[in-house]
């Protein structure tokens, strides 16, 4: 058989892995990758409205957070908030435990703070009402993320739907809540239903005080992750967890202690946003909405890295601030504009990291005969 | 009690459709948290090609009943396969993290739903969609006539038919065929299942996008049958969508327990509806059973540790063939 031809049909490009990458590198192909997301978010709300261009829509985006000291407060705010939540998931996700519960673990938090203010408020002195809803916003944040850790830790039970569960369920205790203490039908809880004493102090203006407390969480988590025990050890366990087995890192009780604070910090975000900015759990929880989610992107956004999770952060919460006015200015009739770009940047922001783990070189044209 | 029992197993539709469209994905060891977001996509196509298809027919009030069902489900499965197919890319080709990804398309889908119902609304699109529901709801034909039994299980919209027959073909497939055993080969272990021959991103992009087109269409149905193409009724999908991901573990990957679970899903999502309102509290109650449930199996199942009710073994990992 003389004439026997083997095609070898090579696919016309070849994936492979990267070795790791330099940071500048890294870094701009994210920044590319942001900018390209924003210009085709851009594209889209001026396909979608006659009023603006792309040009217009970068413009109005930063009118909508710089306009006004105002704006630029409730940035500033929001991206505390994010940066605490983010800061929350961090050690979990470094740990490669993928708490997806951070609403629940919010909620339930703001719940034990609205809780405390309405049985305790005026009844004790107020410093003693907040030092109690801090605990207890705290402890209940970190009940709701154990219980999922500990089932993980001693049967594997898969944590990212548990925690999801979680989230619904804190989620309901709050409707019960709302129904056993608003009487008369309607199941809405306004803000004058709940006592003026024993809220949150305003320090400087309404805003300061989340702004602080969320630096503050940001700087814990940066030296715990990167210079105390625990923090390397739920990297060694996120890494391999035969390898912290055998160097003698108790797996379990790190899977418990983690969540444990990643819990805390979750509950005393709910507390900011019940006790402080809003005052109420179901106005808090609503403006507060999908905090949770948001802060599972910008974490892995920001690759588990303190520093890259600020940008991260603060990419989104300039994107949030900035979006109403676009929406203004372009005049267009949804406010869920700002969910589309959103989540055409995190699919830019995903697709970098194939970039960035992966090359894709061309394969070279091989014989064909052989 | 029979309109209880109707109400259930109509509401239960919707959760069939997103649990089996979750289902086939899962097998193919990809965890989709997409899944509400693609129902929100099910419910932005369908309504769109509805409106569309309405707007084109010279007589709006009485289009034909079979192209009005074609063109709705059509269009809520080239939503759900757009979708699905951004998610087949990130995850499979793009090997990115399957949870982030999965929660993004939830973002984008539930914004796209949005912006698209919002404009159909300005421009008068839904103004027949009331029309088109009692054409997509419309009960089959002798239901009237057999009394109970009729009213039980005849009077349902096709759709609802539909989910039950995928829920039963999807088992078999899955079950009985190659290309079911060479899908669950490769959600349980992609390695092997390349060793042997089988395409591993073939039948990756396959069942995400089946599973996508599947669960849009539950949205399409939430939306037109089960609340008759109510104003803004399409915000309650997205909550949906997770208990259907929820129904997922639940029905321990089973397509035919599916049906069971999502009609008991049902019930408990509607019931609330059939008790007096003096007792809110009792509702609130009632609201946790679902997910309770859902966690207690989740826990016995892994508690238990047996073999046959696992999770697909490679389930949210990525597969790279270099990969040792």
């Amino acid at each position: 058989m003389d004439n026997l031809k083997t095609v070898i049909r090579e696919p016309l490009f070849h994936v492979s892995k990267r070795d790791e990458m330099v940071g500048w590198k890294k870094a701009l192909i994210y920044v590319i990758a942001v900018f390209a997301a924003l210009l085709f978010g851009g594209i889209i709300c001026s396909l979608a409205s006659p009023k603006g261009n792309p040009i217009t829509f970068f413009v109005s985006l930063f009118e909508g957070v710089f306009s006004s000291q105002r704006t630029i407060w409730e940035a500033l705010r929001d991206m505390a908030l994010l940066v605490s939540v983010s800061m929350a998931l961090l050690p979990a996700f470094k740990m490669k435990f993928w708490n997806l519960g951070g609403n629940g673990q919010i909620l339930m938090g703001g719940l034990a703070a609205n809780v405390c203010l309405i049985t305790l408020g005026g009844v004790i002195g107020d410093f003693w009402v907040v030092l109690l809803s801090v605990v207890a916003s705290m402890i209940i944040g970190a009940i709701w993320a154990v219980i999922p850790a500990i089932f993980k830790a001693l049967f594997n039970a898969n944590e990212s739907l548990f925690t999801l569960m979680m989230n619904y369920i804190a989620q309901c205790c709050v409707t019960l809540f709302i129904a056993i203490v608003v009487k008369g039908g309607s199941s809405v809880l306004t803000d004058d239903q709940l006592p003026q004493s024993g809220r949150l102090p305003i320090v400087g203006n309404q805003f300061l005080l989340t702004i602080i407390v969320g630096a503050l969480i940001f700087g814990f988590m940066f030296i715990y992750t990167k210079y105390m025990k625990g923090g390397y050890e739920l990297a060694v366990v996120g890494d391999s967890q035969n390898t912290a087995k055998y160097v003698g890192i108790k797996v379990k009780g790190v899977i418990i202690r983690t969540l444990i604070i990643s819990g805390a910090i979750c509950g005393l975000v709910g507390l900011l946003v019940t006790s402080g900015n809003y005052a109420n759990v179901a106005v808090g929880v609503g403006s507060a909405k999908n905090m949770g989610f948001t802060a599972i992107m910008t974490t892995w956004l920001g690759n588990c890295n303190p520093l890259t999770i600020l940008a991260a952060c603060a990419l989104v919460a300039f994107i949030n601030k900035g979006m109403p006015q676009v929406r203004m200015d372009f005049k267009m009739t949804s406010d869920s504009f700002s969910n589309l770009v959103v989540g055409i940047i995190y699919f830019f922001i995903i697709a970098c990291s194939f970039l960035i783990q992966y090359k894709i070189s061309l394969s070279k044209k091989k014989k064909e005969e052989r | 009690m029979i309109m209880f029992l109707q109400n259930a197993i109509r509401c239960s539709a919707t959760f069939m459709f997103g649990c089996l469209g979750e289902i086939i994905t899962e097998k193919s060891g990809h965890l989709n948290l997409g899944i509400p977001g693609i129902m929100c996509g099910g419910v932005a196509g369908g309504c769109l090609s509805v409106s569309l298809y309405m707007g084109a027919i010279p007589d709006p009030a009485h289009p034909s009943y079979i192209l009005l069902l074609l063109v709705g489900i059509l269009g809520a499965i080239i939503a759900g396969a757009f979708l699905g197919g951004i998610y087949a890319f990130l995850t499979v080709s793009l090997k990115c993290n399957q949870n982030i990804t999965g929660l993004a398309l939830t973002t984008f889908g539930a914004g796209f739903t949005e912006v698209i119902m919002k404009s159909l609304e300005a421009s008068g699109g839904r103004q027949h969609f009331s029309v088109a529901a009692t054409y997509i709801a419309k009960p089959l034909p002798f239901a009237e006539s057999l009394g109970w039994f009729g009213e039980l299980f005849l009077s349902y919209g096709m759709l609802v038919y539909l989910a039950i027959a995928l829920a039963v073909v999807t088992g078999i497939v899955l079950k009985k065929t190659r290309t079911g055993l060479h899908l669950r080969a490769v959600g349980e272990n992609p390695a092997a299942a390349d060793a042997v021959g089988i395409k591993v991103d073939a039948y990756k992009y396959g069942a995400i996008l089946t599973g996508s087109s599947i669960a849009a269409l539950g949205g399409f149905f939430y939306v037109m049958d089960f609340v008759q193409g109510l104003y803004n009724s399409y915000q309650p999908v997205e909550a949906v969508g997770w208990l259907a991901i929820a129904l997922v573990i639940f029905t321990l990957w089973r397509p035919s327990l599916s049906i069971l679970g999502s009609m008991l899903f049902g019930a408990l999502y509607t019931v609330s509806n059939f008790i007096p309102i003096s007792s809110q509290v009792a509702n609130a109650l009632i609201s946790f059973v679902p997910y309770v449930a859902t966690v207690i199996v989740l826990l016995s199942v892994s508690i238990m540790g047996s073999k046959n009710v696992q999770p697909p073994a490679s389930l949210g990992l990525n597969y790279f063939r270099e990969d040792r």
